[in-house]
């Protein structure tokens, strides 16, 4: 039976979990998703789950069980954050790159120097080369619904790609909210059977996984590799489609919030959308023409949808919960700017980051961007292209 | 032997053809130097065969009874690694021949 549970972040993607009982879970906990592992352990200890659940000694290792698991055949998914995001580093490539459709549950957060446990996406815009497509979710029921697409999505035959879906850490993975779980049978019904291709375990087709490739191969097999995160787009549309029609929530590559007349716009992910909302809705009752444009899909980046939503728009501001320090921006900046280079009419463009180490994001700070890029539009004049919300200067 | 494109290579790097490196003639890296076996101080304790990187230590009928030189590259390992007082493996001098990629 579905039903409405009050859940955080990190018990939400164990329920998925729970549900979706994939054959391996490997994972080994950190702050702050360590209740997403320690809860599909207690399941596992209470005969809820079938899963093979390894618990290895450290987060390199759980990638390379994942990595094993997957290429014996199985469905797999693993969990983390921050650090053990980036102690499984070669693993994720490794990962991408023999097309393993892994399911990685990340509680994004800050990385360390100097130490923080809160939630921002350094950990994971890292990662954004890896070849790992990246879903991002603003609230518990997203990455409940984002985590059992990315399933689906990684899984299908044209894609065969990891999947990682980013929550963020604290702000969601510890904030309980009613969540609706749905009925069991129907989140595997909609998951559907694993189809293994080219299973280890299947001992009447001898393969080898991971073999050497010299100058000869290596930039074909990558060219491949490639192939897979670019068919995904078509694959993710109708996953998003179709889990709609089944549960009755739709999801694109983004969300547009009153953006249909808007003459400025904000871009931010995660769950710092949710207060861009409420920060749209006091702007657009003070009679500000201002939406709200919230990523979902980052990799994949959705450049020509996302450049067909903003070119019209007089000014934009792109805020990014990371840094690239020494790049010409910072990580979605870069992106949708890149994207509306070829526009003959486009926006304005200057990038805020914020909310590093989890620092606060409230409607003040949304309200200081709009006057900002009020200012912009009026006058057709960037001052400061780069800047930091929030930040003591 | 051509080359496939990568829209020809199976997804994710796999070698569906588990086994083929039988076609890699890693003997064509030797230089210089090569394995000779003496067979009347060997032991038979297989340490030769369990040590070569290459699979190129012959047995017959249960015996090591020397090295296929297909695939043997003269690396000495199994030189080193043989126990016995007078050792049943010395590695020798072996004249190098310039050999064109792919023929053996
Ligand atoms: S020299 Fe090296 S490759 Fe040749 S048989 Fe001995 S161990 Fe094997
Ligand atoms: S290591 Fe030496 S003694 Fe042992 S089997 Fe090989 S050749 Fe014989």
């Amino acid at each position: 039976m579905k039903a409405v549970k009050i859940l955080n972040g990190n018990q939400t993607i164990a329920e998925a979990a729970r549900q979706i009982n994939p054959d391996v879970v490997a994972a080994y906990p950190i702050t702050p998703s360590t209740a997403i592992v320690e809860t599909i352990a207690q399941f596992k200890a209470d005969g809820m789950i079938s899963s093979e659940f390894v618990c290895p000694e450290s987060e390199h290792s759980a990638m390379s069980v994942c990595i094993g698991a997957a290429a014996a055949g199985g469905r797999v998914m693993t969990a983390t954050s921050s650090q053990g995001l980036a102690l499984m580093w070669e693993m994720l490539y490794i990962a991408a790159g023999l097309r393993l459709p892994v399911v990685a549950a990340i509680v994004n957060r800050a990385l360390s120097a100097p130490i923080n446990i809160h939630g921002d996406h350094s950990d994971t815009m890292g990662a954004r080369d890896s070849g790992w497509i990246q879903i991002y979710s603003e609230n518990c029921q997203e990455a409940y619904d984002n985590f059992i697409q990315a399933f689906r999505i990684g899984e299908h035959l044209d894609v065969r790609t990891p999947v990682l879906v980013g929550l963020d850490g604290f702000i969601i993975s510890h904030s309980a909210e009613p969540v609706l779980i749905e009925d069991d049978r129907e989140v595997r019904s909609f998951i559907g059977e694993f189809k293994p291709v080219f299973p280890l375990l299947d001992t009447s087709r001898k393969i080898t996984v991971g073999p050497i490739d010299f100058t000869d191969y290596y930039f074909e097999h990558k060219r491949s590799q490639i192939e897979g995160i670019e068919n995904s787009p078509r694959v993710i549309e109708e996953v998003g489609r179709e889990y709609g029609q089944k549960f009755g929530r739709f999801y694109g590559f983004f969300e547009e919030y009153r953006m249909d007349d808007a003459e400025t716009a904000i871009v931010v992910m995660s769950s710092a959308a949710g207060t861009g909302k409420d920060a749209i809705d006091e702007l657009r009752s003070e009679g500000l023409r201002i939406g709200l444009l919230k990523p979902r899909v980052f990799r994949p980046f959705p450049h020509e949808k996302i450049a067909e939503a903003l070119k019209k728009i007089k000014a934009v501001a792109v805020l990014d919960r990371a840094s690239s320090p020494g790049a010409f921006g910072a990580p979605l900046f870069t992106e949708i700017r890149s994207a509306l280079y070829d526009y003959g009419q486009r926006p304005k463009i200057v990038n805020y980051v914020y909310g590093l180490g989890g620092r606060d994001i409230n409607v003040e700070h949304f309200k200081e961007v709009a006057a900002k890029l009020q200012k912009i539009a009026e006058t057709g004049k960037v001052e400061e292209m780069l800047g930091y919300l929030n930040l003591r200067e | 032997m051509k080359k496939e494109t990568w829209t020809e290579l199976a997804i994710g790097a796999l070698n569906l053809q588990a086994g083929n490196s039988v076609s890699n003639l890693t003997g064509t890296w030797r230089s210089g130097r090569k394995p000779e076996f003496i067979e009347d101080n060997c032991i038979q304790c297989f340490f030769c065969w369990l040590y070569c990187p290459h699979f190129a230590v012959r047995v017959e009928e249960g015996k090591v009874t020397g090295f296929n030189y297909d695939y043997c590259t003269g690396c000495g390992l199994c030189a080193e690694e043989c126990p016995t007082k007078e050792k049943a493996i010395v590695m020798v001098k072996e004249e190098t021949k310039i050999i064109e990629e792919g023929k053996k």
